[in-house]
């Protein structure tokens, strides 16, 4: 590795010159010491993330009462109850994902052009993911309740009365609120890339509203919208304090991180917690390898016009 | 060019544009929305005023008394404290140690290069909870468990990738003819990076800043198991609160709440002060 042959150099002082022939071939290779660059954000996520999850994953082979090495995985997947909640996550988060992205989209569009309220209406769309869910959760106890407002006035309205929370239902609307804007930042500032030059010239050429989005916009944003549906599905995953404010956290959304929380903060078995980790993990990494070798598939390259 | 000519001078085609069907539904859903979250941020607000409020378009009677239990009962200067502390370092640390290492993993091929990018898409990937225990365990291991520094380290590992992979894009969207030609006229790294870099990555790092200021704030997980009483961020403040058995008043909590947005909001006013995206991407076209 050529990033562990070069930490002791200080980036600062005039490195020591290795003979030329190979510092060129180096250079070949694309090896210099603008790689340096780089290192502290390697040195961070080695020390803070990658040395801790493998510490978790030697640890959830060592029960606390000893004995088979495999016990906290075999407890786990012998509890149906603890088993679900990988399903209980999936159909939560992969529909919230989709929704996010969805409803984000159109408006992280819109948002290219400039019209009255247009910052007033990014700050809205910003605030929950400013607030984070506990705070939307804490205000959701209140406006979806049996006698809050929704219901207030879906009842003037004649709809029956709604139960919107402490089920699915509830960290479903909690999970969203909070994702939809997540995915808006993303793609604002992936459309935002995407020169308006390049649509001109094509409508210059006579391409019809209709072409100009699937042939121009499309092709270019899509890398976008493949990123930003990961890191929703991310966020969604993580959910964790709305599934237990105002969610069903002993059924309905008993989600892959409650057992994790209650293992290591209730009984303080961070060996069992560190084994539900690596489960959850696994099923991320299946996710990422996927949605990154389709968005690696894709056109990558300059977005901007020709004027620069 | 004609395109440029083109460009340059009055847009031709506002005249004809309509609303279209895709526009309506767009602005509907959107108003949907925007009046939910409105809805939700209101309530709380209401109800931090409230002398009691179960349930009806509006509380029995109104009080300001709230505020001031809220703030002598739970710490809650001290929260503030740490808040703006922690999010201020978080901000600056990934985005020194982010920016170089998206534009290098953008631009540049060489050995290693795909395990790197893998180490920095993982943290961002795997939710916080599948590492914050953890991490948590390893912080109290090293002595660090519960102090300023372990709530900030531990908030670097989602947001300096996070830095990283939203530079990546933009740096791709950058021409690299146009430092090329930088190079030709003599530029070094230096100036390439403060003349040339920076101008046209603004936008991404501001984006970036934002993002990570408000994860920040708004990160629960990871500050919840390595925080202690005294270092504990407003909203690990506000979970305790509103999950805390013993009942605290509905009211109490929601006033601790309308502090927390209040400090969520001036951060995201004043972020938002110095980042006007479409700005950003106007320059481009002068």
């Amino acid at each position: 590795m050529t990033l562990t042959a070069e930490p002791g150099t200080p980036a600062t002082t005039a490195p020591p010159r290795p003979p030329q022939p190979l510092r060129h071939r180096l250079a070949e290779r694309g090896v210099d010491w603008t790689l340096l660059l780089i290192l502290p954000a390697v040195l961070i996520i080695g020390a803070l993330f990658v040395y801790p999850f493998l510490y978790g994953l030697s640890i959830s082979f060592q029960p606390l009462e000893g004995g088979d090495p495999l016990a906290n995985y075999t407890d786990f997947f012998g509890d149906p109850y603890l088993r679900d909640s990988i399903w209980k996550t999936l159909r939560l988060a992969v529909p919230v994902a989709v929704l996010s992205v969805a409803a984000a989209a159109p408006l992280a569009f819109r948002m290219r052009r400039d019209f009255p309220g247009r910052r007033i209406v990014t700050l809205v769309v910003l605030l929950p993911l400013t607030f984070g869910s506990v705070l939307i959760a804490q205000g959701m106890t209140q406006v979806f309740s049996p006698t809050g407002w929704t219901n207030l006035l879906l009842t003037s309205l004649g709809v029956p009365q709604q139960q919107f929370i402490y089920n699915y239902t509830g960290t479903f609307i909690a999970t969203t609120l909070v994702s939809i804007p997540f995915a808006f930042v993303m793609l604002m500032g992936f459309f935002g890339g995407i020169d308006r030059s390049i649509e001109d010239a094509a409508a210059t050429l006579g391409a019809s509203r209709a072409a100009r989005f699937w042939r121009i916009i499309m092709p270019l944003a899509v890398p976008g919208l493949i990123t930003a549906f990961t890191l929703c599905l991310v966020e969604a995953f993580a959910v964790f304090p709305s599934a237990i404010l105002v969610g069903q956290p002993d059924n309905a959304t008993h989600v892959l991180t409650l057992p994790i929380y209650q293992a290591a903060s209730q009984r303080s078995d961070y060996p069992a917690a560190a084994a539900i980790a690596v489960v959850m993990t696994v099923l991320e990494l299946v996710i990422l390898g996927v949605l990154m070798l389709l968005r690696n598939r894709l056109y990558r390259g300059p977005a901007t016009g020709g004027k620069g | 060019m004609t395109t440029a000519d083109i460009a340059a001078g009055p847009p031709p085609r506002t005249r004809r544009e309509r609303p279209t069907l895709t526009a309506v539904i767009t602005w509907v859903a959107a108003g949907c929305f925007v009046a939910v979250i409105l809805g939700v941020l209101a309530s709380v607000v209401v109800q931090s005023f409230a002398t009691t409020w179960r349930g009806g378009w509006w509380p029995a009677g109104l009080t300001a008394t709230w505020y001031g239990r809220a703030w002598s009962s739970t710490g809650m200067s001290q929260a503030l404290a740490n808040t703006a502390q922690a999010g201020v370092a978080v901000v600056v640390i990934a985005l020194l140690a982010g920016v170089p290492a998206g534009y290098l993993l953008a631009r540049r091929a060489f050995p290693g290069r795909s395990v790197v990018m893998l180490l920095m898409l993982l943290p961002i990937i795997l939710p916080p909870m599948t590492y914050a225990v953890q991490l948590a365990a390893l912080m109290y291991r090293v002595g660090l468990g519960g102090s300023m520094t372990a709530v900030v380290l531990v908030n670097l590992v989602p947001t300096l990738p996070l830095v990283v992979l939203i530079m990546v894009p933009f740096v791709e969207q950058i021409s690299p003819e146009v430092e090329n030609a930088a190079r030709v006229f003599g530029a070094n790294n230096l100036r390439l990076f403060s003349r040339v870099l920076v101008p046209l990555l603004l936008p991404g790092m501001l984006a970036a800043g934002i993002l990570v200021l408000v994860r920040t704030l708004g990160a629960f997980e990871l500050t919840f198991f390595v925080s202690a009483a005294d270092t504990q961020t407003l909203v690990v403040a506000l979970f305790g609160a509103i999950s805390d058995p013993g009942g605290v008043p509905g009211p109490l909590t929601a006033a601790m709440a309308v502090t927390y947005m209040l400090v969520a909001v001036l951060g995201l006013a004043v972020s938002l002060r110095f980042v006007t995206p479409s700005q950003a991407i106007r320059q481009r076209h002068r």
